[in-house]
């Protein structure tokens, strides 16, 4: 395994969120989870971040937030949708100014479900988002992304 | 350099420039682990700022201007410089000279990306600096008033261990030691905890290698930051030098301590408390020394 | 040979004065222009063949006939106190007109009656200070005046009201450049009273040059506290001329040294490192150099870096041996009352005045007024330096000189071209200068980083300074000196970190139309920065090490490792290679910076929490509660007062006790 998989730093936003969710993912620092266990770090810095843990749903207000903190993370970055208004836009899928899930604006690889999302639950997705992370790193190496050095190669 | 350019000197000099980063990696990683069970909590492996760095390494690079990466580059040859210039037992001056510039180089490539938090962080670090140079300044003389000489190595080879004469300045380095460090309550221009209202201060625009380079340019900075620590007890004894060993780590893991028990505090009780401490522990340190030497007391 | 150094000698004091002359009748740019570029460059190669002719020969003092010249100067002192009464009395500056009246009939008084009858067996003196010194005039100081000629065309066409009085004003420019010469190799004190007067009356008409009301206020200010200066010096030339005799420089020095004069060195010396200090602009006389700053930016450079101010230092430096904390000779035993308090006064002032300035500095933003006091600072420290009597402290002292000079140059020389550019001299509307202007903001760049950092030369000498410093054991200097340090890093960093700043959307189109002299001699200044850095050890050993052991005659030298400086030496090549080779040649892809995902795109703007676009503002801190400018004098002026005061007082109670001895002698 290399060690793209064993160095997730996290960078959280709450898109339109109730704060349930928000909750859960601070309480996944807390001694009782201790993410930090598995080398997570909640960075608050898209530059520094792996994943992009977001929850809530995407409204019209937010949505460039969102891409914009989401294409100034380095590749490879993997984005995780916490919590059922951020897979979907949830109960308030409806409402006039949610676009939806966070998938109608960027791409997302992991969905974790719940209202609110379980701080295990969570923490399996950011794990689960590791394996994505990984294959990235394949294809970055590949050529198919952009790679390490910054140039425009395709080794 | 001394004269007598020793064996000695290239050891530790080799050992320095290739161990550093193991053992500066290494201490951090148990700094995190410790913290997290300070906290009650299980905490990452010990080897866990080895694979930040490593994945570090394989981020895509991005930038946000041209020449950041060279100022970047510039305070990681320094900061290496400053520390093989004091194992290889160099002057001290030398060596904190080195250490200024060093440090103007990663204020400067802050500053150069124009990012708010970047140049916030940068002014504050700036502050620090301005806090804990004195002191720094005052060490140094310490240690040529009571041991006669800036040379590493002569100092080391001294009869009693310099300690002895300041303790005082040795209180003050501690204090600012936890500035050095960028621990809490003095953390002010960046931090390794988590969400801060600077973002990640000085280092925000700096992603991928270059801040692999900024991580491994301040393991090899601690470590020369303890060495400082172990020139106050290491003496002409061998037996010195496991018990100077132990006073570093004892040193690093107070200011870890330090570090769990305060939240940060304002720019203002650090800039002066700092140089509150250099002129009460620093100045009368040294006046005691003058005054000792001129009644015959000491040498 | 000797008639050959002569000629050279006396051609680098009189030459300027006739080119001066021939500036005050010229009236056209061209015509101007190229004189001053001949005699800017023959001024420099005499002042080399100066130096050369000096290392070739080795030899040291000149007699000089002198008789007439010395009427002659006395007639010229006379005419020039009538000027200053008449200008005292039209500007209603009645102070200035006052000290005239005092210090000049004594003048006169003791050349016809004392004076006459001492036998001056040489005039002039050159040793390797001096010849530091006339490079630094000849080279720095003429190379300025080639700056001005674009500076000032330049300076006329943005104030249109102002009368064109350039030929006056080359005409000052040049007068100076002549009795800096004078100064520097003067051996008769009442000589380099003469030309010590010369450039106060110079830098007061240079600083008054505009005549709005605040020139002419701070001119005046600056003219009577250098008169104050002149009049101790006069007094000191009373005191030497009669208690030994003599009115030779180098013989006040090797009387003092052997301790010819034993505590009474007290009285000449202290009122010489007086004068020293007010024409070093030392606190609590530090008002008249940012006054100065209202004059256009080439005279403060001349004032700064090469003239006036170095003038007040060297003659500090050139009496350093005889301030040493407890002198050598026979009735200094090193008993408490036998210390040497003028050395002491001048310790604490320069001190003092290194950590208030510096502390100063940093609530400035007129970058104008930030060299100001980092001068003031600057000049603080090599006259603390030199007040310490050791030859370290002497080779600190004159490395700070060399190199202050050529940094400080560069610096005002760039931050005068930048305001005519930009139309601001604040640091803050510099952001992101180094993509505005990025030739002029890379001088600034070395500039700033010869001033302060490793491994550039002022650091080195001030490395030199602090070891000299601890040599001397006392504890408070060493206190101002620390603290003093950290304050000068803090200010120098925020202004470099302001310029290198990458701004953008901001692009080079600032730099078109700086005048080709300007570019030349800012490109010439930065280039000598460096270079004087990679010839550091040779300066050492060769110029300064060579004067120190016949100024301090044998004397054990101690001064930092030479293995140090090449070390130094070295680290300035690899920057410059580093920097040749790196410098900005990154592959990685350049992405926008973090404004909390709100970044329009331009990197200045974000949308605030209502959506509308704001750009975002950097400022840098100032401090004013901590280092207020007001707050920094105000203590300056009370503790350096006092210092001086008590020295002031002990001297006047020896003064009264030479008197009774003498009357109770005769």
């Amino acid at each position: 395994m290399s060690s793209i998989t064993k160095s997730p730093w996290v960078i959280h936003y709450d898109g339109s969120s109730c704060n349930g969710c928000d909750i859960e993912v601070l309480a996944c620092l807390t001694p009782m989870y201790d993410a930090e266990r598995f080398g997570i770090i909640n960075t608050g810095n898209p530059k520094h971040a792996d994943i992009f843990l977001v929850t809530g749903g995407v409204n019209e207000q937010n949505k460039n937030v969102v891409k914009q903190i989401y294409e100034q993370m380095p590749e490879p970055k993997v984005v995780v949708a916490v919590g059922i208004c951020a897979c979907s836009g949830g109960i308030f899928a409806d409402c006039y100014n949610i676009l939806g899930g966070v998938d109608t604006v960027i791409p997302v690889d992991v969905y974790v479900p719940g209202c609110a999302a379980r701080p295990e639950a969570i923490i399996d997705g950011i794990v689960q988002g590791l394996g994505v992370l990984a294959e990235k790193k394949a294809k970055m190496d590949r050529g198919e992304l952009p790679c390490a050095d910054g140039c425009s190669c395709s080794k | 350099m001394p004269e007598e350019f020793g064996a000695i000197n290239i050891i530790s000099l080799v050992a320095y420039l290739v161990l550093a980063p193991f053992v500066g990696g290494l201490l951090a990683g148990l700094d995190r682990k410790i913290s997290a069970r300070m906290q009650g909590r299980f905490g990452p492996p010990i080897l866990q700022p080895f694979y930040d760095v490593s994945k570090l390494r394989q981020k895509e690079g991005i930038t946000v201007n041209k020449v950041q990466d060279f100022y970047m580059g510039a305070f990681f040859f320094f900061i290496i410089l400053t520390g093989a210039f004091f194992f290889a037992g160099g002057d001290l001056l030398l060596v904190i000279f080195t250490l200024t510039t060093a440090s103007v180089f990663l204020i400067v490539a802050a500053y150069s990306s124009n990012s708010p938090y970047a140049e916030v962080g940068a002014e504050r670090e700036l502050l620090s600096m301005m806090a804990y140079e004195p002191m720094v300044l005052l060490v140094i003389i310490g240690f040529y008033v009571a041991c006669g000489t800036f040379n590493v190595s002569e100092i080391l080879a001294a009869d009693i261990p310099a300690i002895v004469y300041l303790p005082g300045l040795f209180i003050g380095y501690v204090f600012i030691l936890t500035l050095k460090f960028r621990k809490s309550p003095f953390d002010l221009s960046m931090s390794h905890h988590g969400h801060q209202e600077l973002v990640k201060g000085l280092t925000t625009e700096m992603s991928g290698k270059t801040l692999a380079w900024l991580e491994i340019a301040h393991w090899y900075e601690n470590v020369f930051l303890l060495g400082i620590v172990y020139l106050f007890v290491a003496f002409a004894d061998v037996w010195s030098i496991p018990v100077a060993v132990v006073v570093c780590l004892l040193m690093y893991f107070f200011e870890t301590y330090i570090d769990n028990n305060y939240a940060r505090m304002k720019w203002q009780i650090a800039i002066n408390s700092s140089w509150i401490v250099a002129v009460t522990f620093g100045f009368v340190n040294i006046c005691a020394i003058y005054l000792l030497q001129i009644f015959g007391i000491i040498r | 040979m000797d008639t050959m150094f002569l000629g050279t000698l006396s051609a680098l004091i009189l030459f300027p004065i006739v080119v001066a002359l021939i500036l005050l009748v010229v009236k056209s740019d061209g015509a101007r222009g190229a004189i001053v570029k001949v005699s800017a460059l023959l001024i420099a190669l005499g002042s080399i063949v100066l130096a050369v002719l000096y290392y070739m020969r080795g030899g040291q003092q000149f007699a000089f006939e002198g008789e007439t010249i010395s009427y002659i100067m006395m007639a010229i002192e006379i005419c020039l106190a009538l000027v200053i009464i008449v200008l005292s009395v039209k500007y209603k500056k009645y102070a200035a007109g006052l000290l005239a009246i005092i210090q000049t009939p004594i003048m006169v008084w003791f050349e016809l009656t004392h004076g006459h009858e001492i036998v001056v067996g040489y005039n002039l003196y050159v040793d390797g200070l001096s010849i530091i010194m006339a490079l630094i005039i000849g080279i720095i100081g003429s190379i300025i005046t080639v700056y001005a000629l674009g500076y000032m065309k330049d300076f006329q066409h943005h104030n249109p009201e102002q009368k064109d009085r350039r030929p006056w004003f080359f005409f000052i420019m040049f007068v100076f450049l002549a009795a800096m010469f004078g100064l520097v190799t003067s051996n008769n004190l009442v000589w380099m009273y003469f030309f010590w007067e010369i450039t106060s009356l110079s830098s007061f008409f240079l600083i008054g040059y505009t005549k709005t009301t605040e020139a002419t206020n701070n001119s005046f200010r600056a003219l009577i506290m250098n008169l104050s200066g002149g009049l101790a010096f006069c007094l000191a030339i009373v005191f030497i001329g009669i208690t030994c005799e003599t009115i030779e420089l180098s013989q006040l020095l090797s009387i003092g040294l052997a301790g010819g004069f034993g505590i009474y060195l007290v009285i000449p010396v202290g009122l010489l490192a007086f004068a020293g200090i007010t024409k070093a602009a030392q606190m609590p006389f530090n008002s008249w150099l940012l006054g100065a700053m209202v004059a256009p930016t080439p005279v403060s450079a001349l004032l700064h870096s090469s003239t006036m101010v170095k003038a007040g230092v060297f003659l500090i430096v050139k009496l350093s041996p005889l301030m040493g904390a407890w002198l050598p000779g026979a009735a200094f035993g090193g008993g408490v009352l036998e210390v040497n308090y003028a050395g002491l006064m001048v310790m604490f002032v320069g001190g003092l005045t290194f950590l208030l300035a510096s502390c100063a500095a940093i609530s400035q933003s007129n970058a104008k007024r930030v060299l100001a006091y980092s001068t003031v600072a600057n000049l603080g420290l090599i006259v603390l330096c030199a007040a310490l009597g050791t030859p370290a402290g002497v080779w600190a002292a004159i490395m700070l000189i060399i190199f202050h000079a050529i940094a400080k140059s560069l610096l005002f020389l760039s931050v005068g071209t930048t305001e005519h550019r930009i139309g601001s001299r604040d640091i803050e509307d510099m952001d992101g200068l180094f993509v505005r202007l990025p030739k002029v903001a890379i001088y600034m760049i070395i500039g700033i980083c010869g001033m302060f950092l490793a491994p550039f030369g002022m650091l080195i000498s001030k490395w030199a300074g602090m070891v000299s410093i601890i040599e001397a054991s006392n504890p408070l200097i060493i206190i101002m000196f620390v603290f003093g340090s950290a304050v000068t890093l803090f200010f120098w960093s925020k202004w470099l970190g302001k310029l290198c700043a990458v701004v953008a959307g901001r692009d080079d189109h600032e730099s078109i139309g700086i005048p080709g002299e300007e570019k030349f001699v800012l490109s010439l200044l930065a280039f000598l920065t460096v270079a004087v850095c990679l010839f550091f050890p040779v300066l050492s050993s060769s110029v300064v090490v060579p004067y120190l052991e016949t100024a301090f005659q044998g004397a054990d030298l101690a001064l930092i490792a030479n293995s140090n400086l090449i070390i130094m030496a070295i680290l300035v090549a690899v920057l410059v290679l580093m920097v040749a080779f790196f410098f900005g040649k990154t592959k990685k892809r350049i992405v926008p910076i973090y404004l909390s995902g709100e970044n329009v795109g331009d990197n200045l703007t974000f949308r605030n929490s209502l959506k509308q676009p704001q750009q975002a503002q950097l400022k840098n801190w100032y401090m004013q509660t901590y280092f207020g400018e007001k707050k920094m004098n105000r203590i300056g002026i009370i503790s350096t007062v006092f210092v001086i005061g008590c020295t002031f007082i002990l001297m006047a109670a020896y003064t009264i006790y030479v008197l009774i001895m003498m009357g109770g002698v005769a």
